[in-house]
């Protein structure tokens, strides 16, 4: 049972993760229609950013703010240079510009920082707590991520500025009527976007220590995240993402070996979505005749 | 009185299409002008040239500025409430964050604002909290105008505000709209299907057909002559 | 008092009917130039640069079934991978456990995709977008770790290596030239099949299902028939082609079938045009040479160089390079027509 309650926890921490990255592609999805396939690579690059912030002296929590700040600031122009010039082209077209960039962030970091494996940091010492129920650094990150979701409800829900992309996501014709630069909305959107990743990143890095391929499962558990909750639900997001990581984590741990359990949990959600062709807070895509 | 907005040789194309060839229009400042037509006849094309929305081709000044190479964003900053056909609403968001919005362009607090359009349609007080997609056609309409209102324009654009909702709610709304006119000093441009409604409240009228303009004048005028009504306006 | 009810005049039509080559026969003549040159390329070049052209049809073949899925039936794959290496696996177990000889593998491969697609296609029906995008990925990811794991059937990790074919006697060709023109016989047959079927009956409620839907099953169009039916072909092209891939390299491994394959095809094909079939060998060529080509400039970043060539594609050419390309010939040749009628007749 102590074991059980152990790996339910560790599966909330690598859930917490998982709902961030999913949450950011969510949060692209309803604004631009688009899934962002290189939001796993930026992520990881602005992992490396921190480390190397952090490797020439930087206190951790230094390292972070700057990290997400530049990685706000990265985000906002990837929308604007990389991504504007297909926002009106295919989606298909616009999905490889995504994988695109994500061979370009993995090809990069790997030049820079070279593809050895890196130890990061953690903030948080590694104590078990409450019995050895769970770990301070699993506490840690679980906290970390309720903050900045509690920071982005209250951004979304209270300021201008958050109302304002609410409605440029939904409806972004009347928004430009309200007189909304529905162009900036949408770049202030990849901005966040590639900060939450970025502490999803920094969050995961002590874990799976950093590598140019550290975030790649990553993106894949948050990509199924994302769905099972329903692409178009933030909410949704968030459930999916822990539900995954607590899934991932209990079927590694008691019911098959590792090399299946990618395959197993994949099957798993795939089997929830037969039911729910939307996710568990979807709503169904409605379509004009 | 000046005309705050005026179109010299407006054309304007849905998509490669040109709809709309060479329309001259002028809309008197504080006053209210309609244009009537039939379906097809490049209303809605007209007032989407004015704000951006579509291709156009020819002149458009507005209280001395040139719109036409502007963004509909630029174009709302600048004075123009444009109320699109189908009303526009943010359906998943309230119906005061609907007014917030309206009031994104304007510096300081929306409070007074929103409680003024409170004033205007008090329906829309006791739904507050409500998402605005559950409100009625007509409460969505008072919406979508309050909202508009909210940017403090100086021209508001209606784009058949009648659409879909029964006589007698088309007639209270377009009664607070001439009250709005009045009392806020915005000059309104409409579109309408309804034309003897329109007429009786609007100061002048144009006819459009298949993208021209056939007659414009007094819409005492236009309401009057026997032969107009009878052949364009079917009554 | 002539009869013709014409209200051209006689002597206009005969003058028509022999005012030069119509634009069929334009097409005809430059697709027969193209395979006549095609067959001869191979006693030109280097055996290297025979199998590597061997590769790119192989992977057009490949992309032109993710083509009749994606392009045609508007539904996204990124799965792709997997059931070529189904069909890579069929033709290397047959080859390497049963000794079947490597051309009477072709058939059970296609089989075997064939129905794998159907009964993919069908839970597939009531996904759509990113959820169907979830779901084939699946199977992109999943296939490494399930070949692994029955390794007594695939060989594991290692892999199996098979016996390469000989070509016959006869004819007095190497091994690689052989290769080449199998290849080049089951890619020209390919696409036929797939000219037949998208020009056609099916192709029309295809598109029409990809388009509209609703409006198509208004028509009574089978929808959940069409949809299934396109994805067993879509995943037979590219099991077949998976099948030649093992005949022409002798080896099979999971390492060569992992997602990046599956998102490989699908770039392919996205850069030579979705709904076209000359795409599909453009989509093969890029495949094949631009990873080489970036490895060959930039020893440091060589994927970054791959990524940046799929974003100035798609900058450039949003529908491919077929897709963007294709209407300009036509208008080309049609602007020709108007100038010149002596060289393009009606």
């Amino acid at each position: 049972m102590h074991e059980l309650l152990q790996q339910i926890f560790s599966g909330l921490a690598a859930g917490a993760v998982y709902a961030s990255v999913a949450l950011a592609l969510v949060m692209i999805y309803r604004a631009t229609d688009l899934v962002n396939f290189a939001q796993g690579e930026m992520a990881m690059f602005s992992t490396y950013i921190a480390w190397s912030l952090v490797t020439v002296g930087l206190p951790f929590w230094a390292a972070f703010l700057i990290t997400l700040v530049a990685s706000f600031l990265g985000g906002m122009a990837i929308e604007r240079i990389i991504i504007r010039p297909v926002e009106n082209a295919p989606v298909l077209a616009a999905v490889i510009v995504t994988i695109g960039l994500g061979l370009i962030f993995n090809s990069l970091a790997g030049w820079f920082y070279s593809y050895t494996v890196q130890d990061f940091p953690s903030p948080f010492p590694d104590r078990p707590l409450f019995g050895a129920l769970m770990t301070t650094q699993e506490l840690g990150v679980v906290g970390v991520t309720l903050v900045m979701l509690t920071l982005l409800f209250l951004f979304f829900r209270f300021t201008k500025t958050g109302l304002a992309m609410r409605a440029a996501a939904q409806n972004p014709e009347s928004a430009r009527l309200c007189g909304i630069p529905v162009g900036r909305m949408l770049a202030i959107g990849w901005g966040l976007a590639a900060a939450i990743g970025a502490t999803a990143g920094i969050m995961v890095a002590p874990v799976l220590f950093l590598d140019p391929y550290m975030m790649s499962g990553v993106l894949l558990y948050a990509f199924a995240g994302a769905l099972l909750g329903g692409i178009s639900s933030p909410v949704g997001a968030l459930v999916g993402g822990v539900i995954v990581g607590v899934t991932e984590n209990l079927v590694g741990t008691y019911l098959i070996p590792t090399q299946l359990k990618l395959t197993v949990a994949l099957a798993l959600i795939i089997l929830v979505l037969v039911f729910r062709p939307n996710g568990l807070f979807g709503t169904a895509i409605v379509r004009r005749v | 009185m000046a005309p705050i907005l005026e179109l010299h040789r407006l054309k304007a194309f849905y998509g490669q299409s040109e709809v709309v060839h060479g329309m001259d229009v002028a809309v008197e400042e504080g006053g209210m002008t309609v244009l009537l037509g039939a379906n097809g006849a490049g209303k809605t094309t007209t007032l989407r040239a004015i704000c951006g929305m579509v291709r156009s081709e020819g002149e458009i000044r507005f209280a001395g500025e040139q719109l036409e190479r502007r963004t509909t964003e630029q174009i709302a900053g600048l004075g123009v409430a444009h109320v699109p056909e189908g009303r526009g609403t943010f359906m998943a968001l309230t119906v005061e964050e609907n007014l917030r919005l309206g009031g994104y362009t304007r510096a300081g607090r929306p409070d007074a604002d929103i409680q003024r359009m409170y004033g205007y349609f008090p329906i829309l007080a006791a739904r507050q909290h409500q998402q605005a997609g559950s409100l009625s056609g007509g409460e969505q309409q008072m919406l979508a105008i309050a909202r508009a209102l909210m940017m403090g324009p100086r021209l508001l654009v209606l784009d058949e505000p009648s659409f879909g909702l029964a006589p007698r709610i088309v007639e209270e709304i377009f009664n607070i709209v001439d009250r709005i006119r009045r009392e806020e000093h915005v000059s309104v441009l409409l579109v309408e299907q309804n034309a003897s409604l329109a007429l009786e409240l609007a100061d002048h009228a144009y006819l459009l057909e298949t993208g021209y303009v056939v007659t414009s004048g007094s819409a005492k005028a236009l309401a009057d002559d026997p032969q107009i009504r009878r052949s364009y306006l079917g009554y | 008092m002539t009869k013709s009810f014409s209200i051209v005049s006689p002597d206009k039509l005969a003058a028509d009917r022999y005012a030069g080559l119509t634009t069929e026969s334009w097409r005809w003549l430059g697709t027969t130039a193209l395979i006549v040159l095609v067959a001869l390329l191979p006693f030109a070049l280097s055996n290297y640069h025979v199998f590597e052209l061997t590769m790119v049809m192989i992977y057009a073949i490949a992309v032109l079934g993710l083509n009749i899925l994606t392009g045609y039936n508007g539904q996204i794959s990124l799965g792709h991978g997997g059931f070529f290496a189904v069909g890579a696996y069929t033709t290397a177990i047959l080859m390497h456990h049963y000794a079947v000889p490597y051309w009477a593998t072709l058939p059970p491969a296609a089989l075997i995709c064939f129905v794998l697609g159907v009964l993919f296609g069908l839970p597939a029906l009531r996904f759509e977008g990113p959820y169907l995008a979830l779901v084939t990925l699946a199977m992109a990811v999943a296939t490494p770790q399930v070949l692994k794991y029955f390794d007594n059937w695939t060989g594991g990790q290692q892999g199996l290596n098979l016996v390469k074919p000989s070509p016959p006697a006869a004819l007095g060709i190497d091994r690689d030239r052989w290769l080449y023109f199998i290849t080049l016989l089951v890619l020209l047959l390919a696409i036929r099949v797939a000219a037949n079927l998208l020009h056609g009956r099916t192709g029309r409620a295809l598109v029409a299902i990809r388009d509209h839907p609703i409006a198509a099953a208004a028509m009574g169009i089978d929808t959940a028939r069409y949809k299934t039916l396109a994805f067993g072909t879509s995943t037979l092209f590219t099991g077949v082609a998976g099948a030649l891939s093992a005949i022409v390299i002798g080896f099979v491994a999971p390492e060569s079938f992992t997602l990046f394959l599956s998102i490989s095809f699908l770039v392919g094909s996205a850069i030579g045009g979705i709904a076209t079939i000359g795409g599909a060998i453009v989509g093969g060529i890029f495949i094949q040479f631009v990873p080489n080509l970036a490895n060959d400039i930039s020893d440091a970043a060589p994927s970054a160089l791959y990524g940046v060539a799929m974003l100035l594609f798609m900058y450039a050419m949003p529908h491919g390079v077929v897709g963007t390309l294709g209407p300009l010939l036509t208008r080309s040749m049609l602007r020709i027509q108007a100038r010149w009628p002596a060289l393009i007749g009606k």
